[in-house]
């Protein structure tokens, strides 16, 4: 199983293929370069088996991955549980629901370290020293993190206005922070043209094409956690719509490669009102995405001008999914509903997934009787400030019984 | 009047690896147009057949994005700067 399967990167847009090298854009219509395999070489050789005899982390299907080989970075990434999820499922009245729960990812918290470890391998193969990227959060600790566990030096460039845990959280890491004065998608267009000039590997610039690819992990564990299964129905979070089109990708790999049946998978998108140029489209009817100006307290999902939006529109137009979109107390109220009836406490983006999936549900888009897996990929401790006063405060007494007495008499305590 | 254009890594190759050119005009469709006069290519890889602004190209005037302003319509003036920036991702 040495042989890699990467044949070469790909433009979305044109067909252009070029070779396997540092670059993201086609030169010709600037549309996105994508990693395409040659799936044949794998067949009847990638099994069921195989992939069980490893161990349980995202390199178990790494022939599906463009690497060379074996992992240079994060070799312990991934495998995050699938838990099945009956008392929310009560709560939403549907029959079977799961939670993929990248909340626990490792080793920061969010699903963001499975694209980064793809991403850092590849850059130590391409022979870069210093890696970059431009950030709503998640990605500028998992690149901190995975940069340091393996000695490359690392800048991250994000909004100014971020959360305490995600600056804390990329900083402690003793990468070079860079706040920037604006929106996402200001740190955007700087980090293209930074990238443009200096020599480094900007894990969502000019190594994206293998970034992204890492993202298709999420799905395959869900399927072979639900014993080797497609769900009828997924919901995932959306900022730039990547997540949307690898859940899909790797879904229909499985089923080319004869691991999974074809079980006719409904991809859904989850989006933020105050964000949400991408479930507009679909809700619209267009594939056509108009870049906002992002207002909402999920900042890991606000991105005005989502690069993979027209793709993630395609996905869920073909799949027979659909998209939403619910406000920031609607966020909070789903936040809450995660943490009280299953014990996951997500960031604010899960939120966002949960209230989607819940309205789509009321609304008879999501069918209640059959399978339903929700995305979760990141930590609520990161965006602690999104609940901070929609929490009870702890009720202070002194270490006396008598006051506790007092204190559970007045709950009604038996 | 002129302004001056930020041309991205992978445009280079048609502006003799230049990475800012100065060009004459006045809005950003004359802009592409006169790009295309002074160096040749480039208006198709801008734009794609009916003339629009390709959907993984994004073209800001100083901070503002021109889909915000008048798109092919908005008007320059002396010293503006312009960036062409191919879209890229981040998010989930």
């Amino acid at each position: 199983m040495s042989e890699s399967i990467v044949r070469a990167l790909k433009c979305r847009e044109c067909g252009h293929e070029y070779k396997i090298e540092p670059t993201h854009v086609c030169e010709f219509c600037f549309g996105p370069l994508e990693v395409v395999y040659d799936y044949d070489k794998l067949q009847g050789k990638f099994t069921r088996e195989l992939i069980e005899s490893r161990p349980q982390n995202m390199w178990r299907y790494k022939e599906l991955l463009p690497i060379d080989g074996e992992p240079k970075v994060g070799a312990n990434n991934g495998y995050t549980p699938l838990v099945k999820a009956d008392r929310l499922a009560k709560a939403l009245g549907v029959k079977e629901l799961y939670i993929k729960n990248d909340s626990v990812c490792y080793p920061t918290l969010s699903f963001k370290d499975r694209v980064v470890s793809v991403a850092l391998s590849k850059a130590v193969e391409f022979g870069f020293k210093t890696v970059a990227c431009a950030s709503t959060g998640n990605l500028a600790g998992s690149v901190a993190a995975n940069a340091a566990a393996a000695g490359l030096e690392s800048y991250v460039f994000i909004p100014e206005d971020l959360e305490q845990g995600k600056v804390l959280g990329a900083a402690i890491f003793g990468t070079n922070v860079i706040g920037i004065r604006g929106q996402y998608d200001d740190v955007n267009r700087l980090c293209s043209e930074v990238a443009g000039k200096y020599g480094w590997a900007f894990v969502n610039v000019n190594v994206r094409p293998f970034y992204a690819e890492g993202s298709k992990t999420l799905g395959y564990e869900m399927m072979e956690q639900l014993g080797w299964k497609a769900p009828k129905h997924v919901v995932v979070p959306m900022a730039s719509g990547s997540l949307c089109t690898k859940v899909d990708k790797s879904i229909k790999e499985f089923i080319k490669l004869g691991l999974v049946e074809d079980n006719q998978t409904a991809v859904y998108g989850a989006q933020a009102t105050g964000c949400s140029p991408i479930s507009k489209s679909v809700k619209d009817g267009t594939d056509m995405i108009h870049p906002v100006k992002a207002n909402t307290i999920a900042k890991s999902l606000a991105i005005g001008n989502p690069a993979d939006g027209y793709y993630a529109n395609q996905v869920m137009k073909e799949s027979g999914g659909y998209a939403e979109d619910i406000s920031d107390e609607e966020i909070i109220t789903a936040m809450k509903l995660l943490a009280e009836t299953e014990g996951i406490f997500a960031e604010t983006a899960g939120g966002v997934t949960l209230g989607c999936a819940q309205k789509m549900i009321e609304s008879g888009r999501i069918p209640r009787d059959e399978s339903i897996v929700l995305c979760i990929t990141g930590n609520g401790l990161k965006t602690q400030e999104a609940v901070l006063n929609e929490v009870n405060k702890p009720r202070i007494i002194n270490a006396s019984l008598k006051e506790f007495d007092v204190l559970a008499e007045a709950d009604g305590v038996q | 009047m002129a302004v001056t254009v930020r041309i991205p890594t992978p445009l280079r190759k048609l502006t003799a690896g230049a990475d800012e050119v100065s060009i004459e005009a006045e809005n950003i469709g004359a802009m592409i147009d006169n790009l295309e006069a002074a160096h040749a290519g480039l208006k198709e890889r801008l734009c794609d057949d009916k003339g629009e602004i390709r959907r993984f190209v994004n073209v800001y005037l100083n901070d503002e994005d021109v889909r915000f302003l008048k798109g092919r319509d908005t008007e320059l003036k002396d010293g503006d700067e312009v960036s062409i920036v191919p879209a890229i991702a981040g998010g989930c």
